[in-house]
């Protein structure tokens, strides 16, 4: 198979075909004037592949995460999606992407907020619909139909012309996920796309992640959820103090870890969830 | 003696100054608007000298009196070679008198659009043109509608300033009536009225255009508006 020569962007890299990762983070750094929130980070995320950034807040994992889709800055070391490094020119010295180049990276790259950010003045509809017209090109028809098929994946078809301010936070946030599967991205991140839900609302926004895992679809989460990462992730990242502390299978890391500051996070995750 | 018939004889003249009153008015607003509004967008560039500028001017235009402004532009323009006739110079001097004050309205409406729904056009791939018409301007909308209606409201009044340098609006035209026939009070309660009309059809006008930009708020749908509507017909 030739699937790298047929694609319309070739990977600069030199790695063949199957072996390049959906998303390679090497080395990278960033600092908040003195404070050194990210340090050194490695990590790989396979196609299809689900991996569940967890930690202790201010450890660094939504930021990590926002730097895979640029929305935040990184200084040193490199990201890399699908071979393309993220928000650089591969010049040395390198100097940041022009916004049209950004942007078409950004379109493969979905991203799921904990506040959702759905469009207020919008319908869910047309939440789903705004950005295959304006950045797809689709004409509005098709992109209303895509965008009823979509809701309707996430079970919301009934909710098509409701706004926002009229959907629960659960609704809300699968009107999210629809607005970014709309748009048929290789990688999705989800930066705590729980932690705002009521918690009889958490289970149907964990099941569609589930269901868009079964698709193969390639994700990393950052998440609270232990459950979730136990069952749904392939790998585990722990982040603790702006590093990786920890890396594995959720098996690895959650029973056969012998950090101490894993183990002490659990500790305290499982004294706060018990009764 | 309160004399009404004379406001009745000098009614087409007052009805003529009422409609070059609402021409300068609405003229003046939408220049002030277009250029409050790109001010308001030059002033994110990350140029710092052209953001002293805008400042600058906004200070100005904000800490000096109308009148004086207006003066400058009519009388002392012609000195820069810049010569207007009396009704263009008060329509742009209230633009420009306007365009100080929407910039800084545009400008807190623009900070309170939350930064999460601007993020998601953004991860979605979407153009800052595409995010500014599509995400950006609605949820503005929304927060300065009231400080928009208010300082049209407020322009409506600053309209008979233009009277001084003879533009033929409606506190001119009753300069005139009163100067012909010495009837002051007819005057003055004439001119009120006009301008209590004027002002209550703006707010009301505002009022309706709030709940139309926020029906998104109240409403649970676009069906759901409309039979609501049908509804309260029937």
């Amino acid at each position: 198979m030739t699937a790298v020569s047929q694609t319309a962007t070739p990977p600069r890299t030199m790695v063949q075909g199957d072996a390049v990762p959906m998303v390679s983070i090497r080395g990278v750094g960033k600092s908040f004037g003195t404070n050194e929130v990210l340090r050194d980070i490695d990590l790989t995320v396979n196609k299809s592949e689900v991996v569940c950034l967890i930690g202790p807040s201010g450890s660094g994992k939504s930021t990590l995460l926002r730097c895979i889709n640029f929305l935040e800055v990184y200084d040193r070391g490199e990201i890399r999606i699908e071979g393309t490094l993220v928000g650089y020119t591969e010049d040395t010295p390198r100097r940041r992407l022009s916004n049209r180049d950004l942007r078409s990276l950004r379109r493969n790259v979905g991203m799921v907020f904990q506040q959702f950010n759905l469009w207020p003045h919008m319908t869910a509809l047309e939440n789903v619909a705004e950005a295959l017209v304006q950045v797809r090109g689709m004409d509005k028809a098709s992109a209303a139909s895509h965008a009823g098929r979509m809701l309707d994946r996430v079970g919301l078809a009934a909710k098509a012309d409701a706004y926002p301010a009229r959907l629960s936070g659960g609704q809300q946030q699968r009107v999210a996920i629809a607005r970014v599967i709309a748009m048929e991205p290789h990688l999705m991140l989800f930066d705590e796309p729980t932690s705002a839900l009521d918690p009889e609302l958490v289970g149907e926004v964990l099941q569609v992640m589930r269901d868009l895992a079964a698709d193969g679809m390639t994700m990393v989460v950052v998440t609270h959820e232990m459950g979730f990462a136990a069952n749904v992730a392939d790998k585990v990242a722990f982040l603790d103090r702006g590093r990786i502390a920890a890396f594995g299978t959720p098996r690895e890391v959650f029973h056969e870890s012998t950090e101490p500051r894993v183990q002490q996070f659990l500790q305290t995750y499982h004294e706060r969830n018990s009764f | 003696m309160l004399d009404l018939s004379l406001l009745v004889q000098y009614g087409p003249a007052l009805l003529r100054g009422f409609g070059v009153t609402i021409l300068c008015w609405g003229a003046g607003c939408l220049i002030g608007m277009v250029l409050g509004f790109v001010l308001m967008l030059l002033r994110q560039l990350p140029i710092k000298p052209l953001r002293w500028i805008i400042r600058a001017y906004i200070e100005v235009i904000r800490g000096t009196p109308f009148l004086i402004q207006l003066f400058l532009l009519y009388s002392g323009g012609p000195s820069i070679g810049l010569r207007l006739e009396a009704t263009t110079a008060g329509i742009l001097g209230l633009g420009i008198y306007g365009s100080a004050y929407f910039a800084e309205i545009f400008r807190a409406g623009y900070q309170a659009v939350p930064k999460g729904q601007v993020e998601a056009a953004l991860s979605l791939g979407m153009s800052y043109g595409s995010i500014l018409r599509r995400v950006i301007v609605p949820a503005m909308l929304v927060s300065t509608i009231p400080a928009i209606v208010n300082m049209m409201a407020i322009l409506t009044k600053e309209t008979v300033v233009l009277s001084i340098i003879t533009v033929p609006e409606l506190m001119y035209e009753m300069q005139t009536m009163a100067a012909e026939t010495f009837a002051t009070f007819e005057t003055i309660l004439g001119m009120a009225l006009f301008y209590w009309l004027l002002v209550e059809v703006v707010s009301r006008l505002g009022r309706r255009l709030e709940a139309r930009v926020t029906r998104f708020l109240t409403h649970a749908s676009p069906q759901g508006s409309s039979t609501e509507t049908a509804t309260a017909r029937a």
